[in-house]
């Protein structure tokens, strides 16, 4: 009832996890069965071990968060060859959130990924906005988008996700870019670039000084772009975006997402994502509604 | 193992203006909680927080399945913590981190250096070292007497030493000038603001004594899936939440010695 498709992938429900808010899966295996998840995806990966950003990187904001990790990571041949093979067992989707500083970069570590049987699919996260090379510079253009995919497209033959930014005049044009380019599937969106100032210090809270939005906070943000982009292209989009209810996922599911990721709530509740699925279930019931895939893109 | 769990308020304490604590029980088994371990806290009813609160667990008693929270009313999180009543439920994800070492032999001799909210899980741990015959010395600090929120509770558990900045009850200055911390011990325990931490961990450093800080950070997951409080090691960042909060001071040069 609850099944989607996403391109090759089967998902036994559309609730994924966001990269960079639930680690490796492992880290919640205490609070929840990860094999219930339609999927989830692991950290941003890069083509070597990243320090990240200087603390402070997060601060609280009204119905939301800032951060600025700054892709912290060990680096795509440390995933290869240690994560994986602790979570590949896993009956779930695993996707990789892929990134980098160039499109050199991109290609390798996708190719890398390519590899490992049991990851399905990639996102290629286009919309980083706390790396001063690459991320967002990627996905704020066009032409830059359609030049880092179509690179991509060439290596890595699965599922090809491509995350993108909302800090951009018309998101619906880069989805566009994206989809031309090779990607079958566009997730959206990520972080909102924004800033904070502690009045009493008299600076920044953060030490990157700007950092990304996320939590209930751009919910309507992102609803509203999932709605624009589902319109713009042919392939299934994932939405996400302080996503923290059952209700909220079918929100973004009518506004024209086939899936959806959780991401910030999974910090207020580590179980968040199990309650979401239920939920979703029980409101299907609820409404007579057999499968899950009549209420996409009804608005 | 980890888990989430509705708790119920037992018991609720004003200590002084700006502490209090709280006994939580749900009726059942807790899970084992070490010493240094913390919880975090979902906040209800206040429309700025979001995000739970990390906490320390200042004592457990494993017996009746209750936890003690000794809290520093800080900002609208701890605040309005600080509003609930006796029988409020409270949502709790815990045991969280890892805690101090606790491979000290019996008759061995440990120090204890608490300043402040950092007093918190110092009681657990000189309870523990206690049971193990480890022979506890534990230096409370503050600015002056009334931010000292716990104090008698110590004394059953090893010498009970104060430092007050102004002198109002014991040795008048610094944890670091107290004359007990100057002898010699086989360990050095240590939680309270930075400052003071980065001095215990230098003198021990300096006197070649085995340290161990708990440090405190801004936290999201509390779990180390989110990345944003770390700390700088030795070994590069490191999540206080996931690796710490405690940490070995051998790891931490970069951090003490700035």
């Amino acid at each position: 009832m609850l099944n989607v498709n996403i391109h090759n992938l089967k998902l036994k429900n559309p609730v994924m996890t966001a990269s960079g808010t639930f680690g490796y899966g492992e880290e919640f295996a205490d609070f929840i069965d990860l094999n219930r998840l339609g999927g989830f995806v692991v950290k941003g990966t890069t083509g070597s071990h990243r320090e990240g950003n200087p603390y402070p990187r997060m601060v609280e904001t009204p119905s939301g968060m800032l951060n600025s990790v700054g892709l912290q990571n060990g680096g795509v041949e440390k995933f290869c060859s240690a994560v994986y093979h602790r979570i590949k067992h896993l009956d779930t989707n695993i996707i990789v959130n892929v990134s980098g500083s160039s499109i050199d970069e991109y290609c390798s570590v996708a190719e890398q990924i390519d590899a490992l049987e049991h990851i399905p699919a990639i996102e290629l996260n286009i919309s980083c906005p706390n790396v001063k090379c690459g991320g967002m510079g990627f996905g704020t253009s066009p032409d830059m988008a359609a030049q880092v995919v179509s690179a991509v497209r060439k290596v890595y033959h699965k599922t090809l996700i491509v995350k993108l930014s909302p800090n951009v005049t018309s998101i619906a044009e880069i989805a566009k870019a994206v989809e031309g380019a090779g990607a079958d599937s566009v997730s959206l969106i990520n972080t909102l670039l924004g800033m904070a100032i502690d009045i009493e210090r008299r600076r920044p809270f953060m030490a990157n000084v700007t950092g990304g939005l996320s939590g209930p906070a751009v919910k309507p943000v992102a609803v509203r772009m999932v709605w624009q982009v589902a319109h713009a292209v042919k392939i299934p989009v994932v939405g996400l975006g302080g996503i923290c209810t059952a209700e909220d996922a079918i929100e973004f599911m009518m506004a024209g997402a086939t899936a959806i990721e959780v991401g910030t709530a999974n910090f207020i509740d580590p179980a968040v994502t199990i309650k979401i699925i239920d939920g979703m279930d029980q409101w299907c019931k609820k409404h007579g509604i057999s499968d899950i895939n009549e209420i996409i893109g009804i608005i | 193992m980890k888990e989430i769990h509705d708790f119920t308020i037992l018991e609720r304490r004003q200590l002084g203006e700006s502490y209090f604590s709280l006994v939580l029980g749900h009726g059942g088994m807790m899970q084992h909680i070490a010493p240094g371990q913390f919880v975090e806290l979902q906040v209800e009813g206040e429309p700025k927080v979001m995000l739970r609160r990390p906490i320390s667990i200042h004592d457990v008693d494993e017996k009746e399945g209750t936890m003690t929270l000794l809290i520093q009313i800080v900002g609208n999180g701890t605040r309005r913590l600080a509003e609930l009543k006796e029988g409020d439920k409270l949502n709790v994800v815990y045991p969280l981190g890892h805690g101090f070492s606790l491979d000290l032999a019996a008759g061995s001799r440990a120090v204890l250096v608490g300043g402040g909210a950092g007093t918190a899980p110092l009681l657990h741990l000189s309870k523990v070292l206690k049971a193990k015959g480890v022979d506890c010395t534990i230096i409370l600090g503050g600015r002056t007497e009334s931010l000292i929120p716990v104090r008698d509770a110590f004394a059953a558990y090893g010498r009970l030493c104060i430092a007050t900045d102004d002198g109002s009850l014991g040795h008048h200055g610094l944890v670091t000038q107290h004359p007990a911390f100057g002898e010699h011990y086989d360990m050095v325990y240590t939680c309270g603001p930075t400052p003071m931490m980065k001095a215990v961990a230098r003198s021990a450093a300096e006197r070649g004594l085995r340290c161990e800080v708990s440090l405190e950070n801004m936290m999201a997951c509390g779990v180390g899936a989110c990345l944003c409080c770390v700390t700088d090691t030795d070994q590069g960042h490191r999540c206080v939440c996931k690796d710490g909060p405690v940490f070995d001071i051998s790891t931490l040069k970069k951090w003490y010695q700035c």
